[in-house]
């Protein structure tokens, strides 16, 4: 991977997770959650479904409140921060929702437009000449004045990461981009991605179980598993394919494929 | 109909022929008797067709027993459409004496069969598990054998059906109270965080856009007037002609006018509106935002650094506040407007007197008591409608019962919220 100069704090700590555990009410989910994020990296979260990969993205972003352990941004924790700083840090995040998540009672533009609108002093030109360069960015060049129910799924969702994109975050997370798209969007998605990261310097965080889309973008991840409801893996996807001995993650990474049959496991 | 259905017969038999050329039947399909099949598409099970011109031997189960071995001979054809008779017979036979020690089948004259001869065995098979008879499989077909084994491949997840437990009446009683309690509680905290919110607005900090307020202020002021406007003129005439029916032994018709303008304005208007709005706008602002909250649009609000409460809760409440009084200013004249019909029309009261008697009747400060209390009612309702749409769950059905959710609360609230004013009216003799 190209070092790229122009960003300096790369390889640098960016998030940490510190003994995070998380719960719904007294049932614990995952406990024991300890990983760090460097700035510039591609992080995976992943694991089989129902596991809990979802709820550590909302716990990132601070949908969710820990059980115990806390999540520091840049060394600064994200967990105890007060109301206004947490409000300053969630500034610098943008999201992208499994459906997309746009606002339904706006067009394209005003979705993409409203933080702009919330959190600078752009006149309402310029504000609608970001919007527009954020749309053509995702191939969405001529729908600014669309709304969310007119576009298909797959252009709801390049519509949404428009929107996360919208004020230029240092980190972005995205939960199962490329599901529901076709083989061809979820590798032009792929491309964005790296593209997004090379070019703004952001710290990708991505929700996923497609085995493609983990290898061509991935160089860290975490594996949850549901069993033994904590983390059993971290690192870069392809150094835990050729080294994890842990036969779970082997399964995983290799779609069970080799070695013995894969028992179902209660999903 | 004939041609039709002989046309549908055929595709019918042309796709089992390709079902069954990718081997997903098995066993042959004799004509007609296709439709009785069922297909598994992407979402659903597409239920077989109920009628069918195949007649079929019904199923049946014949013991014999050996020694300390029981064995179960399957015949017929078994079918979800015949009831299942044998299974309770069988059952019960497995129990009388002597106790058999092992089970055997014995399947060569069985016919066809779907999942009720599944859901036989498994019940044959749970029968014998809790009184440690033993089961020999081998002479059961052998897809019975893959699936029961399939739906055995992963043990049964203990936690996950108590929670469908049936619980005590008491319980049942108990868990209601609390939830009652509870969900006072969380609507003084939401109606806490309203306030602070407000607070906020009023101090130039909060932040939501005009447009989505004027938006709602149409939808809960001018779009509302057609329903307020039917509901009140009928309430201001059922007054009206509850009282003169009274009022007429004596010869006071004339007090009808006293009664509507006193009755509307001091409570009435405001109560009637109050009920209307919670089922029209109420229940809307419910659905919306628990769509919101299902489409994750809510979050993508807060994770933005935008609090939903600013930018959703407070235009809606701000609306509905700013809309009430005069709802129900508008509703107490049109109810007035009901009830002079009455008098004029069925009592023959002379208008003007009607109305100069209804006129003088008419406080400032019933009426002013009255806009009061559709205010406070509107913020309850706008409140409630709220709660309920960001407590709503993560499905489509959980839309449906925060807007239901939604009334019941404002409803009641507004009763509640009545009862008190009318206590505190009386307590400051107004
Ligand atoms: N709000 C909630 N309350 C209780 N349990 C939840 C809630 N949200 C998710 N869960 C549970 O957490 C588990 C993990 O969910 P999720 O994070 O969505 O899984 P996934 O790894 O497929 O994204 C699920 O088994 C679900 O039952
Ligand atoms: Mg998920």
């Amino acid at each position: 991977m190209a070092e790229s100069p122009s960003h300096p704090k790369r390889g640098t700590p960016h998030i940490e997770a510190r003994n995070l555990t998380m719960a719904f009410g007294s049932f614990v989910l995952m406990r024991d959650l300890n990983f760090v994020v460097r700035h510039g990296d591609i992080f995976i979260i992943m694991g089989g479904s129902g596991c809990g990969k979802s709820t550590l993205l909302r716990h990132m972003i601070g949908l969710l409140e820990p059980a115990a352990g806390e999540i520091l941004y840049d060394g600064e924790n994200f967990t105890k921060a007060r109301p206004e700083q947490r409000e300053m840090m969630l500034r610098r995040f943008g999201v992208l929702y499994q459906s997309g998540a746009l606002w339904s009672s706006m067009t394209l533009a005003e979705n993409v437009g409203l933080p702009l609108e919330e959190f600078t002093d752009l006149s309402r030109e310029d504000i609608r000449e970001v919007a527009s360069l954020k749309l053509a960015l995702v191939g969405l060049k001529g729908f600014e004045d669309f709304y969310p129910s007119q576009i298909s799924g797959g252009m709801q969702k390049r519509a949404g990461l428009a929107r996360a994109m919208a004020l230029d975050p240092e980190v972005l997370f995205f939960d199962e981009p490329s599901a529901g798209l076709d083989p061809i969007s979820s590798r032009l998605l792929d491309d964005l991605i790296l593209e997004l990261r090379d070019s703004l310097g952001a710290t990708i965080v991505v929700v996923t179980h497609e085995l493609a889309s983990i290898f061509t973008i991935g160089n860290n991840s975490v594996f949850l598993d549901a069993q033994s409801r904590t983390m059993i893996a971290h690192g870069d996807p392809h150094e835990l394919l050729a080294h994890c001995d842990n036969p779970v993650v082997h399964r995983f990474l290799t779609r069970g494929e080799d070695g013995e049959k894969v028992s179902r496991p209660h999903g | 109909m004939r041609p039709l259905r002989s046309g549908l017969e055929s595709r019918l038999e042309k796709l089992c022929f390709n079902l069954r050329r990718m081997r997903v039947f098995r066993h042959p399909v004799e004509p007609f008797a296709c439709r009785r099949y069922g297909m598994l598409t992407r979402n659903a099970f597409i239920a077989p067709m109920a009628t069918s011109i195949h007649i079929a031997a019904p199923p049946g189960v014949t013991l014999t027993r050996s020694a300390d071995t029981l064995t179960l001979h399957l015949s017929g054809e078994w079918s979800m459409r015949h009831k299942g008779a044998a299974t309770a017979r069988t059952l019960s036979s497995l129990d009388a004496p002597p106790k058999p020690r092992r089970i055997e089948f014995e399947s060569s004259d069985l016919g066809e069969w779907d999942t009720s001869l599944l859901t036989f065995f498994e019940r044959v098979l749970d029968h014998c598990r809790t009184r440690g008879i033993e089961v020999d499989r081998s002479g059961l077909p052998p897809g019975v054998q893959r699936l029961l084994e399939l739906a055995e491949a992963v043990p049964e997840k203990k936690d996950a059906r108590a929670a469908a437990a049936r619980e005590s009446f008491l319980t049942r009683i108990g868990n209601a109270t609390i939830e009652a309690l509870r969900s006072f509680d969380e609507f003084l905290d939401f109606f806490g965080r309203v306030t602070i919110a407000f607070w906020r607005l009023l101090r130039g900090k909060a932040r939501f856009r005009t447009s989505d307020l004027m938006i709602e202020i149409q939808d809960c002021g001018a779009n509302a007037l057609g329903i307020v406007t039917l509901i009140s003129y009928l309430v201001g005439i059922i007054l009206a002609f509850m009282g003169a029916v009274q009022l007429q032994q004596f010869g006071a018709q004339i007090y009808v006018a006293d009664l509507v303008s006193i009755g509307v304005t001091r409570d009435m208007g405001a109560m009637m509106t109050a009920i209307i709005m919670a089922g029209r706008t109420g229940a809307a602002f419910a659905a919306a935002l628990g769509t919101m909250k299902v489409t994750q649009e809510i979050d993508a609000l807060a994770t933005m650094g935008i609090s939903p409460l600013e930018f959703l809760v407070l235009p809606r409440v701000l609306a509905l506040v700013l809309m009430m009084p005069l709802l129900c200013l508008y509703s107490d004249f049109v109810a007035i407007l009901g009830g002079t019909t009455i008098g004029v029309g069925m009592l023959g009261i002379n208008f003007t007197v009607f109305v100069h008697e209804a006129a003088y009747a008419t406080t400032m400060t019933n009426v002013l008591g009255g806009l009061f209390k559709g205010t406070v009612y509107g913020a309850l309702i706008a409140i409630a409608g709220c709660l309920r749409g960001f407590q709503c769950g993560d499905s489509s059905s959980a839309v449906g019962d925060a807007a239901t959710q939604s009334v019941v609360m404002s409803v009641v609230l507004i009763v509640c919220a009545c009862g008190l004013f009318a206590v505190i009216f009386n307590i400051l003799g107004i």
